[in-house]
């Protein structure tokens, strides 16, 4: 994730600038002037948002200092495969449009090299989810196009007996070989996944447990205090949780309900105190942990709507930026953190200044619905510029198209499983 | 936190009662002309409460009043500000709330017959009577008002004996309200499907399924010296203007239910028999209310018919997962059900569970429950007359009304993630049979399908849907407790604190 500070007096041109980015409030226009995000095949997400410090008002309430912290351009993206090389790429087909963006940014001037000046200003990103870790932009888009040419195709009279399904399927493999043939739909094999990227894989699957056991004697000598000081900063923690402004809750909600998924970007403080500090950021890395080796086909725990979601902390660890990208509504999604997740909220955002009062890290805390729900949208910031590489398709298309290729190109399913995946179409 | 009684004689009756014996109604929408005279009104009109009448009363009147009606009798703005976000911002005034809720096309505000500009009602008055007592009832009220208010419209209604303009038995699904309050007041999740619901899902002032409570105005008692209102439940410092109270929405449907019997009998090229069983499969219900999952349409006499769920059909096979009851209410539990034991749980509850995760896009529904209301309009079109295009040429529909503690997460949840949603349940070119507004997603995709799974191969699918239900007017209102209508209606209300 890209953040840097706004040029003094340049914020009004670089909002202005970023709305032209648009087709309709908050979504761009894939292939506006200044970035033309379609032209990266291998983005799925992007967005630009700007970032204040307006909720650093907080921490009056805590008696503790306020620093002033600079108004923040941050830009970031989701997409296969390594990040600088998409980032060359884009720097190589939109760099204009960059440097027209990063003008309005403190240190970037006529002679800057934008891609260096990115990668300069690229912080760390402290945990990430990705719904299907492996699947790409083209795949989804190939297999979009083969479930529409299926699923238009396919005969929906009642199938009544096992021949009828294998001669269902091996009809429906003949045409879209034909269509294969004759260039109207492509399948591209899928590719092996860099050697490199598996023994990375495999270094963090073993390096954190190590890490874990060198620690586990010190934690469990230490377990009465951590209880200790977990249970009474719980209990006296200040909650935050007013009603948004009803203006700020409409210029959220101007850019929701567009396509089927939507966007959600969130800031705030983390709780002063080492303890604090350093909880969050254990958690971070036991969440990155299991978003990268456990969580990686299509749920995270109970939710199966989110395409990608990140934390990044900025501003030496003091704030925590949190963005995802989820399928349905708002409030579905709130209902969804309250309902399947509270537990898993809990353990990150109750280690931020304000948030509902939670009890044994897990319980409490989202579950208070509406302290939460004000919570969470006063902590929401405007996503000025989204894009989303496949408009209309929703985390359940992506993984039933999934299949239904599988299915396809698989000639030694069982009765049932061809009874199955004809229910696909 | 002890747990008081509830105050029936506070509570208006419709939150107990349909008024089901008071067979004729109507309802007044009215703007506030003198503030005087309108507030001396409001201070002593006869509501109805929910204190049990044997035999039942002649007439009965309930009351609701707006935002901008709350406005108009002069109470303070932060006072108004202190209800719901959604109730504060109203209905129909805001794009993107018209764009969640589907009204949008032909039922954009922009079309409506009222509810919208200049013609938002500041208060409701809903009259009941038994057969043949609404005239001169309706005649004395009109007389009482017309001196502080103006007749904004009147919504007439039709007894259509509990079906509504399609033909179908209506008002089945109701939650059963925790009276006796014997439902624990803490967080803790439900493992079945319940139809037993805390009070504070629908009153104001009292703890909900999460243990808490919704948004309404507490007060500082020194704004109400003559201490009408109760004591907050959570919060016994301060006075509870919403205790008692309810947030409720009415909306104005016309159905056409020529339209709707014409394309389903298309779609069956005429047969009676397929006709039914196409137009239950929408509904979810046959046209006696039997539940398409628990039968294949034969009536089955005696039932309860609202003790089924989805469970045994979880993929649509019996009753199609876009149908307009199963959209409205899924009836399913906090967590999907699985075997019994620490590690089942577990495995549910962290996602490992693959069949779990499969029947897991829809959960928790007892957070999104509605008492309804609801009263139909017009005149009654048989399905004869709709199929040969007789029958009266009047509007008929419904004046939908609903109940309900939460707007948010009760009405325009369900109105928005469920009924209009194009991705209900992983659904695709659909949103409800009934209510959709089949306008194209913004991505171009159609939403004016409808499909049914089968037991072998793909869904059978119905496309071209019209619409059939349009949206006419609407708008939010708060049904006071009587105690806070008598606040409202003082001068105390008024003014800073």
């Amino acid at each position: 994730m890209l953040v840097a500070p706004l040029a003094a007096g340049r914020e009004a041109s670089l909002r202005a600038l970023l709305v032209t980015m648009n087709a309709t409030p908050g979504t761009a226009d894939p292939c506006n002037a200044v970035l033309p995000f379609a032209a990266i095949e291998r983005l799925h997400f992007a967005r630009l948002v700007v970032l204040d410090d307006a909720l650093q008002v907080d921490l009056d309430t805590l008696g503790i200092p306020r620093p002033r912290l600079p108004t923040v351009l941050s830009f970031m993206g989701d997409c296969d495969g390594p990040a600088h090389e998409v980032l060359a790429e884009l720097v190589q087909r939109a760099g204009e449009g960059l440097r027209r963006i990063f003008a309005h940014c403190e240190g970037f001037g006529a002679e800057t090299d934008v891609l260096a000046w990115m990668q300069a200003h690229d912080r760390p990103i402290a945990a990430s989810y990705v719904n299907w870790v492996g699947r790409t932009v083209r795949q989804i888009k190939e297999e979009s196009a083969l479930q529409r040419v299926l699923s238009a195709s396919v005969s929906r009279a009642p199938v009544n007996s096992a021949e009828q399904a294998r001669a269902l399927h091996a009809g429906l493999r003949d045409l879209v070989n034909g269509e294969v043939r004759a260039g109207r739909l492509r399948l591209t094999p899928p590719e092996p996944t860099p050697l490199a990227w598996q023994v990375a894989k495999i270094a963090h699957l073993l390096a954190v447990p190590l890490v874990g056991l060198l620690a586990l004697p010190f934690l469990i000598v230490l377990s009465p205090l951590l209880v200790y000081l977990l249970r009474t900063r719980e209990s006296s923690d200040p909650e935050i949780c007013p009603r948004p402004q009803a203006s700020a809750l409409a210029e959220l909600q101007v850019l929701e309900d567009i396509d089927v998924s939507n966007q959600y970007t969130a800031i705030g403080a983390v709780k002063p105190g080492l303890f604090r500090r350093w909880l969050v950021s254990a958690l971070l890395v036991l969440i990155d942990y299991a978003c990268r080796h456990v969580f990686t086909c299509g749920f995270l725990a109970r939710v199966q709507t989110i395409h990608f979601a990140r934390w990044v902390f900025i501003d030496d660890k003091t704030r925590v930026v949190f963005t995802s990208n989820y399928d349905g509504s708002h409030q579905g999604y709130m209902d969804d953190f309250i309902n399947k997740v509270a537990w898993g909220l809990n353990l990150v955002f109750s280690n931020g200044v304000g948030w509902p009062r939670t009890r044994w890290l897990i319980l409490g805390g989202a579950r208070i619905e509406q302290d939460f729900k004000r919570y969470q949208r006063r902590h929401q910031v405007p996503t000025q510029v989204w894009y989303k590489a496949y408009p209309g398709l929703s985390l359940h298309d992506l993984t039933r198209n999934q299949r239904i290729r599988e299915g396809l190109e698989n000639t030694q399913m069982s009765d049932a499983q061809t009874l199955a995946w004809l229910r696909l179409l | 936190m002890s747990t008081r009684t509830v105050e029936f004689d506070d509570i208006q009756g419709l939150l107990r009662f349909g008024y089901k014996h008071q067979t004729q109604a109507s309802f007044l929408l009215l703007q506030v002309k003198e503030r005087e005279a309108a507030r001396a009104w409001l201070a002593s009109v006869p509501v109805s409460s929910a204190i049990t009448a044997d035999p039942p009363p002649d007439t009965a009147l309930q009351l609701a009043l707006s935002r901008d009606g709350l406005q108009a009798l002069g109470v303070a703005d932060d006072i108004v500000n202190a209800f719901s976000p959604e109730f504060v911002s109203g209905l129909g005034r805001d794009a993107s709330q018209s764009r969640r809720l589907g009204d949008v096309g032909a039922n954009a505000p922009e079309h409506w017959q009222w509810g919208a500009g200049q013609r938002v009602p500041h208060v409701l008055v809903m009259l009941y009577a038994l057969p043949g007592r609404l005239a001169a009832f309706q005649q004395a009220v009109e007389a009482q008002v017309a001196s502080a208010f103006d007749i904004l419209l009147r919504l007439p209604t039709s007894d259509m004996d509990g079906i509504e303009p399609f033909g179908f038995v209506d008002g089945i699904s109701q939650p059963r309200l925790d009276w006796e309050r014997t439902r624990a007041v803490r967080d803790q999740e439900q493992a079945a499907y319940d139809n037993l619901s805390c009070l504070g899902e629908y009153l104001l002032g009292y703890p909900n399924e999460y243990g808490g409570f919704t948004d309404r105005p507490l007060l500082d008692p020194q704004r109400d010296p003559q201490a009408l209102l109760p004591r907050a439940e959570d919060r016994p410092a301060e006075a509870d203007l919403g205790r008692n109270g309810s947030y409720l929405v009415l909306r104005q449907l016309r159905q056409d239910v020529h339209g709707f019997w014409q394309f389903v009998n298309a779609q069956v090229g005429g047969d009676a028999a397929q006709r039914e069983r196409l137009a239950a499969a929408m509904v979810g219900r046959t046209r006696q209310g039997v539940p398409v999952v628990t039968s294949n349409g034969d009536a089955d006499a005696g039932k309860d018919l609202n003790a089924f769920d989805y469970q045994a059909d979880t993929q649509g096979v019996r009753c199609p997962l876009g149908a307009h009851v199963r959209r409205a209410n899924p009836r399913n539990a906090d967590l999907p059900s699985g075997g019994p034991g620490l590690v089942s749980w577990l495995k549910r509850t962290l996602g490992f569970d693959a069949q779990a995760r499969e029947r897991d896009r829809v959960a928790s529904t007892r957070f999104h429950r509605m008492l309804r209301r609801g009263r139909e309009y017009g005149a009654a079109v048989s399905i004869d007359q709709a199929l040969s295009g007789t029958g009266s040429a009047s509007d008929t529909g419904l004046h939908f009304i609903c109940l309900g503690a939460s707007l948010a997460r009760q009405f325009e949840f369900v109105q928005s993630a469920w009924l209009a949603s194009t991705r209900f349940d992983g659904l695709r070119n659909e949103s409800d049979p009934l209510l959709g507004t089949r306008e194209p997603t913004a991505d171009g995709s159609p939403t004016n399908e409808f499909s049914m799974p089968q037991p072998g191969g793909p869904d059978r699918r119905v496309c071209g849907l019209p619409q059939f239900v349009t949206v006419l007017g609407g708008a939010y209102f708060f049904l006071p407790g009587i105690r806070a209508l008598r606040y409202l209606a003082s001068t105390r209300s008024q003014g800073s604190p």
